[in-house]
């Protein structure tokens, strides 16, 4: 959306697919803020915001796209505040800012005022404003339309995509000078996931088809707090605000696990205390399996202010008014680091080289800025960033171009067609729920905030069994009307590809780092919290074509400023 | 697990087949860990995929899966189904075309929207760093940006169903109003010039259906009001 309103407003012809009416996409979830050093309540500077960055990412993350996020970071919000986002307010009329998990001042100090919020309903606040510029633009939405794959000729440059109108069936051929995936992530390959339904990763699913690897896609965040049984995210905004975490013994467990910033550690950090609180016996509930958020303490002006959003999710589904008693809590999939490789300028690289015409930003693309481990905020930032960004390059590339379009290669296009038929013909299938609950739960059990050698190797054999029930899969419905069944049989089709694309890398990388912590890792003086600098300071690239793994080297190299050198990560 | 059994009437329309719509009896097991109809939902087209209806965020921030709950317009992720008498009857939103099942055409809901030009307008150049905004004129917002255009409101709407094409419907007028109240935008009278008109503004007769359903508490019909204040304020 950041990147349509940048092209529409430079008067380039901007058609925005979407396979649900724009504020219904994701990003409306969001809740807790956007991270910029506006420094509108304390001191903040962008190399600190860049430092936390890059330590959160446990060093993964390329230093070049941090560089460029935190600098680009008070610029585009700033400008977001002037489309007319509804930014809570200090006395001084400034954007207010609170401080979220991992973000510190002077280099990981103490914790920093950097979260831009509007109350703790960011994500709906901002992409109701940048869709609302888009309507001011004049942007072409095209509503319900379900892209199916991605169009490149013989010598791999991109010429558009192939989709399908959700409410006819139809199959049309959106032939374009340059094409940008925001599809967002994919953490319904996860039975439990705070994502939405339509997060099925189909930039991915259809990137990987048309031969573009997958980059890191080992890297999941659980976040610490979903809401235990429901799966509906509480905001780390509530810790922000002096929310506080406690095991059955009412203990603040996090004081062991990070002395210094406590329940505002990293997300990886929180949650696998969390698992580790549960897994030892102090979990709440009858059953043991959860821990508590509490914010009785606050006053509940604050409450009622800065988190409704979070009090009516509390009540709606936990039963719980977080005014009266805490709120049981349990890490529940939230976002992908990974994805379709990408340099800054939201250029789609393969071989080192831009892929003509292809571009990536937000949730399903890797940049990396998130490396190992993504800092809360930095999501709705990254794609500010790199939503302009990335519809610069394409503005450039553009007017580069012939006016005429080349002809068009109809090789994906036949090979695309032939997917939906085989869908349609198939008999004898599988049902589309069957297959996706195996994948769900084989990536749930195998794959999880706590990873294990042996379950990742069965893991890898299970999700390949998995695969080949989604290319059998069935649908009874076969109407030509808004046929949700296709839909859900064409999602699975993506799922199935991340889900490889996580399996197969999370097994052959053999150290922890950030959110991939595995059992044969050990903590010794080389490799501090299992992480093994020597042989795996590197990014994993998935290729479909023979689960295919190959690995690039991490960019140490800032812009501008010096390396943010290699240390071991403590809270 | 302990499941039990919940009743559906359902309504069908799929203009690939069928000739006209009707009302399905179905039911459908259901665990005790289940909780709202949506949940329900995902649960019936398991059982049978030819259901169809929107859904997205399954936490009432996107606005998807708005239908006509026993007569009462609401979110199906929000409701929880034993609150529901059985057998639980769903129809799509009333007063909008269906194209199948539940799925409605919202195309005239967004055409109001779009109508009240739903965007800050402020030609005056934007300063290096944000416009300041108080807590207290920020806080005039509260109640109305927070709208998920679910189209609860307007589909319970009398007057809207009467004139979906002139009246703008409660969801417009509630957007209408949060940028007229927005300290940021300077089109007040341009937006006042936009509703002075026998229907799009005064078509509401505040009947209040649009305050008993909205699923985020918004009060559509207060805003209203303030509205049609600022055009009394504005004659005298």
């Amino acid at each position: 959306m950041r990147a349509a309103l940048q092209l529409s407003e430079a008067g380039l012809k901007t058609a925005v697919l979407s396979k649900v009416f724009p504020t219904r996409s994701h990003t409306v979830a969001a809740q807790g803020g956007v991270s910029a050093s506006l420094g509108n309540s304390e001191e903040d500077h962008w190399t600190w915001h860049m430092y936390d960055t890059v330590k959160g990412s446990d060093w993964l993350g390329d230093q070049d796209a941090i560089e460029f996020m935190c600098r680009e970071a008070p610029k585009v919000v700033t400008e977001l505040e002037h489309y007319g986002m509804p930014f809570d307010r200090n006395a001084d009329g400034t954007i207010y800012q609170r401080p979220f998990g991992g973000h510190m001042s002077n280099f990981g100090e103490k914790p920093v005022r950097r979260a831009c919020a509007a109350a703790d309903r960011t994500g709906h606040a901002m992409l109701h404003a940048l869709y609302q510029r888009n309507v001011r633009a004049n942007t072409h939405f095209f509503v319900e339309w379900m892209a199916l794959d991605l169009i490149r000729d013989a010598d791999g440059n991109v010429q558009g995509v192939i989709a399908m109108e959700m409410e006819t069936s139809e199959i049309v051929v959106f032939q374009a000078k340059a094409t940008l995936f925001a599809t967002g992530g994919a953490g319904r390959i996860y039975a439990s996931s705070t994502n939405a339904f339509i997060n099925t990763g189909d930039g991915l699913g259809m990137a990987a088809r048309a031969g573009i690897p997958l980059e890191d896609m080992e890297f999941w965040q659980f976040h610490p707090t979903g809401v235990a049984g429901a799966g509906v995210l509480i905001t780390e905004g509530v810790r922000g605000e002096g929310g506080i975490l406690r095991n059955s013994a009412g203990e603040r467990f996090m004081e062991r696990y990070a002395p210094n910033a406590k329940d505002l550690a990293s997300r990886d950090v929180v949650s696998r205390a969390m698992v580790t609180e549960i897994n030892e016996g102090r979990g709440c509930g009858p059953n043991k399996d959860h821990v508590l958020l509490d914010i009785t303490h606050l006053d509940p002006e604050v409450i009622m202010s800065k988190l409704p959003g979070i009090r009516e999710i509390s009540i709606k589904f936990a039963g719980v008014d977080p005014i009266k008693a805490p709120i049981p809590v349990v890490p529940t999939c939230h976002y992908q680091m990974g994805g379709i490789p990408t340099n800054y300028h939201g250029e789609v690289v393969v071989d080192g080289k831009p892929v003509n015409g292809f571009y990536a930003a937000g949730e399903c693309a890797c940049a990396s800025v998130h490396g190992a481990n993504r800092l809360g905020t930095n999501s709705l930032l990254d794609l500010l960033v790199f939503g302009k960004s990335s519809a610069n390059s394409m503005i450039d590339f553009i007017k580069a171009q012939p006016l005429e379009l080349p002809e068009l290669a109809t090789a994906d296009v036949e090979r695309s067609v032939a997917r939906v038929e085989r869908l349609n013909k198939q008999t004898n299938g599988v049902a589309v729920n069957d297959a996706r609950t195996a994948m769900q739960r084989t990536m749930q059990a195998h794959c999880g905030v706590f990873r294990f050698k042996d379950m990742l190797a069965e893991g890898v054999e299970k999700i390949l069994e998995v695969e080949k029930m989604v290319q059998q899969t069935e649908i009874s419905d076969k109407s030509s009307v808004f046929n949700m069944a296709r839909i859900e049989a064409l999602e699975l089709e993506n799922l199935i590809e991340v889900a490889k694309a996580t399996m197969i890398s999370a097994n052959a990388r053999t150290e922890s780092r950030g959110a991939h912590v595995r059992d044969d890792a050990p903590d010794t003086p080389e490799t501090p919290n299992g992480r093994d600098d020597a042989n795996w300071l590197k990014h994993t690239l998935w290729s479909r074509d023979g689960n295919r793994l190959q690995y690039k080297p991490v960019n140490l190299q800032p812009l501008t400023v010096d390396t943010i050198a290699l240390k071991t990560r403590s809270y | 697990m302990t499941t039990e059994t919940v009743k559906f009437r359902i309504y069908r329309y799929d203009p690939d087949k069928d000739a006209k719509p009707y009302m399905q009896d179905i039911s459908v097991e259901l665990d005790s860990t289940d909780r709202k109809l949506l949940d329900a939902l995902t649960k019936l087209k398991v059982k049978d995929d030819t259901i169809t209806f929107r859904r997205s965020c399954r936490e009432g921030v996107c606005g998807s899966d708005a239908m006509n709950i026993n007569g009462k317009n609401g979110l199906a992720c929000l409701t929880d189904f034993r609150d529901l008498k059985q057998p639980i009857e769903l129809r799509p939103l009333p007063g909008l075309p269906v194209v199948r099942d539940l799925i409605v055409d919202m195309t005239q809901f967004f055409k109001q929207y779009h109508s009240i030009k739903p965007y800050v307008i402020n030609d005056t150049p934007p300063p290096e760093r944000e416009r300041l905004q108080s807590p207290e004129d920020r806080e005039e917002l509260n109640g109305l940006y927070e709208c998920i255009l679910c189209a609860c409101c307007s589909t319970s709407c009398p007057s809207f169903w009467w004139n979906p094409d002139k009246f703008v419907g409660p969801a417009g007028l509630l957007a209408a109003y949060r940028f007229i109240a927005d300290t940021r935008d300077t089109a007040i009278n341009e937006r006042l010039d936009n509703l002075e008109d026998p229907y799009r503004l005064f078509r509401c007769h505040t009947i209040m259906n649009c305050v008993d359903v909205c699923p985020k508490g918004l009060n559509p019909t207060k805003a209203i009001g303030k509205i049609k204040d600022l055009m009394v304020k504005r004659a005298v």
